[in-house]
């Protein structure tokens, strides 16, 4: 086998950031997706414009501000520290809030989409069927909006694996902590062990096609999701 | 009796009513679009919170903006039956059935499932997704389920609107059987007059918001000073009480009521006693000043000249007629009228060429 433990190592923590960044952003990102998709208030316009900056921001920036953020001097830093828990820079902790932000609109839109693709009618109809706000939401809402929910999950989770710049920024390449495979093959390329990139890299290509292949079967473009 | 009174801005439109309404029976929300029927029905219902109003059905308060009241549509007694049918794509249709049955109290099931699925014959239906129905099919489910949630209130907006002339033919019979089944009120919003007319027993009659007027459909119907005696389908509606079928001819007599009088109508046998609903169109009736001898027209009723009113179309004029209490409107022209020299008062034959039994 040509990969190596520690490429293993980078799989297992990706896989592992991955999967816990995409639950807390569909714990997270639907209730702040359901709120856009309804509100009437003039904070929409800005809170969803925020969402949307990770898609056009470069990842350094992301990660740098973060970075300040998190650091000894900066804010949530002060608060962390406060509360004994050190700063969160360059810990898997730390990654995984870094990985919250940078995925944010893959998770956030599609859901928002489908929310607002449900329209008001079906929980009008709830209500008259004696079904209070929080019924309509669970047994209405999330059940019509499910497509959405699976393409935010899919985009979310490929998206968190192919992170490299934030990762570099408040992560570093500590093996285990934040060793990632994306920065694995930066090591690889670094090290001039092109056989060893080959691997992780051609899995990462894979990997992502696959994905984005169910996706498109689904009837659910990737892209739309994005726009 | 049902209270309602509402005021309510949206945009450029301003509903602004004050109704007394039975507790039984049909009631129809009748007018043009845009004449706010569906807003003063979703105010009903809650979907509408109107900054000023007040809605007590029977005693119960479900607002009173003066007092703060506001009782949301999800804790009011009543069911809503959406113009299309809003069934939930995601559950199959007992399950959309079984929505709001769930959702009350087990004391307060007085409907139960399977009397529902009969009413509506769709028990064939159960195990569907709603996307393999037909547009019929969906839209009695959805009478169905909003029945189910046994409210004191049955509100339906349009329920036949978006069915073409087969569906809606197919679902008319289910809604006319609901009132004699169910003890339940129903508000009935349409545009339609034919679906009034079969339908309804009180109606409110809309226009920009306003309520025109309010009444039982046989005295509204007749009023030469609404909207409703002028158009091409202005007409009566009649309460006949079958007295005899000539089997011979197959003709069924209808008594009008408190009369001596009768109408025949061609129709399959119908046993006697039973109430049945006429309608007759102001255009089917012409007027004779003698009694005609030697005509094909079955229907040669004695009348008296009421009230005679212009018709929107200048070259005709509308006539109110009184068969022995029963009033009768005719559509003659203005030529005819002037050439029998009508006043009110005048003893007259009145010609029914047609008259369609409603069930």
């Amino acid at each position: 086998m040509p990969l190596t433990s520690a490429d293993f190592a980078a799989i297992w923590l990706t896989l592992q950031l991955a999967s816990i960044t995409t639950a807390l952003l569909l714990l997270l990102g639907t209730p702040l997706a359901w709120w856009l998709a309804r509100t009437r208030s003039w904070l929409k316009a800005p809170i969803g414009a925020l969402v949307a900056l990770p898609l056009v921001l470069p990842p350094t920036v992301i990660g740098f501000y973060l970075l300040v953020a998190m650091g000894p001097q900066g804010p949530v830093g002060a608060l962390t520290q406060s509360l004994g828990l050190g700063t969160l820079p360059f810990t898997f902790t730390g990654l995984v809030i870094g990985s919250l932000f940078y995925s944010l609109p893959f998770v956030v839109q599609p859901i928002q989409n489908a929310f607002e693709a449900i329209g008001t009618r079906p929980l009008e109809v709830a209500a008259t069927l004696r079904a209070g706000p929080l019924d309509r939401f669970f047994h209405v809402a999330l059940p019509l909006a499910r497509p959405g929910l699976v393409t935010a999950s899919v985009l979310g989770f490929a998206h968190t694996i192919g992170e490299f710049g934030v990762v570099l920024m408040i992560g570093g390449n500590i093996p285990d902590q934040t060793r990632v495979v994306s920065v694995q093959i930066f090591n690889h390329v670094e090290a001039m062990e092109y056989a060893q990139a080959h691997w992780l890299a051609a899995g990462m290509l894979v990997f992502s096609f696959a994905i984005l292949l169910t996706l498109q079967r689904r009837g659910r473009v990737g892209a739309r999701a994005i726009s | 009796m049902l209270e309602a009174r509402f005021s309510l801005s949206l945009d450029s439109f301003t509903l602004d009513v004050e109704l007394q309404l039975p507790a039984h029976g049909v009631t129809a929300l009748f007018g043009p679009s845009g004449s706010g029927k569906t807003t003063l029905l979703r105010c009903m219902a809650g979907l509408e919170h109107p900054p000023q109003g007040q809605l007590t059905l029977n005693g119960e308060c479900w607002q009173d903006s003066q007092r703060g009241v506001f009782v949301a549509p999800h804790q009011r007694a009543i069911g809503y039956v959406f113009q299309e049918s809003s069934l939930f794509d995601h559950l199959r249709v007992e399950d959309n059935l079984l929505f709001g049955f769930k959702r009350i109290a087990a004391g307060e099931r007085r409907i139960r499932l399977n009397q529902a699925i009969e009413l509506l014959g769709i028990e064939h239906l159960l195990a569907r997704m709603p996307a393999l129905l037909s547009g019929g099919e969906r839209q009695r489910v959805g009478i169905a389920r909003a029945l189910l949630t046994s409210p004191s209130l049955l509100l339906m907006d349009e329920p036949l609107s978006a069915l073409d002339a087969q569906r809606k033919a197919e679902v008319l019979p289910y809604l006319q059987r609901l009132p004699g089944e169910l003890q339940i009120p129903i508000i009935y919003v349409s545009h339609a007059i034919d679906e009034v007319a079969q339908l309804a027993d009180h109606m409110v009659l809309l226009e920009n918001g306003q309520a025109l007027a309010s009444g039982e459909l046989n005295t509204l119907l007749p009023r030469l000073d609404l909207p409703l005696a002028q158009g091409d389908n202005a007409g009566v509606v009649i309460n006949g009480l079958v007295t005899h079928y000539d089997a011979d001819y197959q003709l069924l007599s209808l008594q009008l009521p408190n009369s001596q009088l009768s109408i025949l109508v061609a129709h399959q046998p119908i046993a006697p006693g039973q109430q049945l609903r006429l309608r007759v169109q102001a255009r089917d009736v012409s007027l004779s000043l003698s009694q005609p001898e030697h005509s094909s027209i079955l229907n040669l009723l004695p009348a008296q000249v009421v009230e005679l009113a212009a018709a929107d179309n200048p070259a005709h004029l509308l006539v109110r007629l009184d068969l022995q209490g029963t009033p009768l409107l005719a559509r003659i022209t203005r030529y005819s009228s002037e050439q029998l020299g009508l006043y009110p008062g005048q003893p007259i034959w009145a010609q029914i060429k047609s008259v369609a039994l409603l069930g």
